[in-house]
């Protein structure tokens, strides 16, 4: 049971890590403002809460199972709000239209 | 071990790159966006240092409300930024006053690098002394019985603080309700947060306090914590800021340092000197000494984060 236990926190552990490093990515590479929250929303919400899923194993007892998974519930719930107020912030694109990608308007890509 | 070193150095690197980048960069916001990076990151330093309260203290204190407030300046001052940068002094001064800092920085170098090699240290003291006073965190210990005195001065000087940021408001406006806080337009999400989070934040900041006689924790961390939730409320409209003429939010600011300093003189005739505590009455002299300095100090903060009274303009220039 324990090595299975272990493996679940090493594999868990890893995939929230490589989709941190994917959102990082994406933030800094992404051309603009609500491709970049999509990317960094990513790593918050799937990032943590496999971090979190992998830690659950190797705590002491259901409390600090709790306090983790508080831990996550919070911050998807102020991660998830932070990124629609920004979202609001950007220019909202007129339904009408097609939206189109201005180019050289967003971040360079070098 | 090693694992650790690694991980250390690479915490220990990027702080110090950040710190060159704050200095370095020329624009007020990314200066002050590196600063609230900055700060969480010595937050890490400092639970990897074992010294968690002043990690606790460095997030929520140093950063969260600290950086807000810069924010605010950062924001305010962007109209005159590129006026300044054309005023920059002359050579002579930018050298002279880079030779004084680096003058501080060596200065600072050398008394870190000459310490005694067993570093002077009060632990053992503290240790040894920590059983009259009932509470289990050392930290806690030290700031409110064996250092009461700093800890009285600390939570009064935020006082002079507020008055100031107030003194900045025009005179009509005086005693009015405070106007720096952004207002974003109504949004179903701010809604929905300022309402959802607040029971925990409250929770959590009682906790954070309660925690403090025994476990990592205080009552500044709590009461930024409790501020935060207070000042979300207010940028999602839910509530009103006061007008800073009621006479209640005023007695809720003094009553904290009152109460200290009441306990504290008490101290004179009942144990033989100020801010001392009768033997057996110091754990719950504290903890009511920290409950209602938890309420002046979230009361402080979070009108500090609101500002001065409206109708407050920004100060035009006169050239």
């Amino acid at each position: 049971m324990r090595p299975a236990l272990d493996i679940l926190t090493i594999v868990a552990v890893s995939l929230g890590a490589i989709f941190f490093l994917a959102g990082t990515v994406g933030l800094l590479r992404f051309p603009d403002t609500l491709t970049r929250l999509h990317a960094l929303t990513k790593a918050d919400n799937l990032g943590l809460g496999l971090v979190v899923l992998g830690l659950l194993p190797q705590v002491s007892g259901p409390l600090s199972a709790l306090a983790l998974l508080a831990v996550w519930l919070l911050a998807l719930l102020s991660g998830s709000t932070v990124g629609q107020l920004l979202a609001g912030k950007t220019a909202v694109p007129d339904p009408d239209r097609a939206p189109t990608l201005t180019p050289g308007t967003g971040a360079s890509h070098d | 071990m090693t694992n650790a070193l690694i991980v250390d150095a690479a915490l220990a690197l990027l702080v110090l790159g950040l710190a060159l980048w704050v200095i370095a960069t020329r624009a007020a916001y990314s200066a002050v966006v590196g600063f609230v990076a900055y700060g969480l990151l010595m937050a890490i330093i400092w639970v990897r240092l074992a010294a968690v309260d002043v990690a606790m203290t460095e997030a929520a204190l140093g950063t969260g409300l600290t950086g807000l407030l810069l924010l605010g300046a950062a924001a305010r001052l962007a109209p005159y930024e590129t006026a300044e940068f054309d005023r920059r002094p002359g050579r002579g001064l930018r050298v002279l006053i880079g030779l004084l800092c680096a003058a501080i920085a060596l200065g600072l170098a050398a008394v870190v690098l000459l310490l005694p090699a067993p570093a002077p240290s009060l632990a053992s003291l503290v240790a040894d002394n920590l059983p009259p006073t009932g509470v289990g965190n050392p930290v806690t210990g030290v700031l409110l019985a064996h250092r009461a005195i700093d800890t009285l001065l600390e939570s009064v000087v935020l006082l002079p603080a507020l008055i100031g940021v107030w003194s900045v408001a025009v005179d009509p406006a005086w005693g009015g309700r405070p106007g720096s806080l952004p207002r974003p337009p109504a949004s179903s999400a701010l809604t929905l947060l300022a309402q959802v989070l607040p029971p925990f934040g409250i929770l959590v900041g009682i906790h954070l306090v309660w925690n403090g006689a025994d476990d990592p924790g205080g009552k500044f961390q709590g009461a930024t914590v409790l501020a935060a939730m207070w000042i979300l409320v207010l940028i999602a409209g839910l509530r009103e800021a006061p007008a800073l003429s009621e006479r209640r939010l005023r007695v809720l600011l003094v009553v904290g340092a009152l109460v200290f300093i009441g306990i504290g003189a008490s101290g004179v005739w009942r144990a033989g000197a100020f801010l001392a505590y009768p033997e057996g009455y110091a754990k719950p002299l504290i903890l009511a000494i920290e409950a209602v300095l938890t309420l002046s100090i979230a009361a402080t903060l979070g009108l500090l984060l609101a500002g001065p009274p409206a109708g407050d303009r920004p100060i035009r220039k006169t050239s």
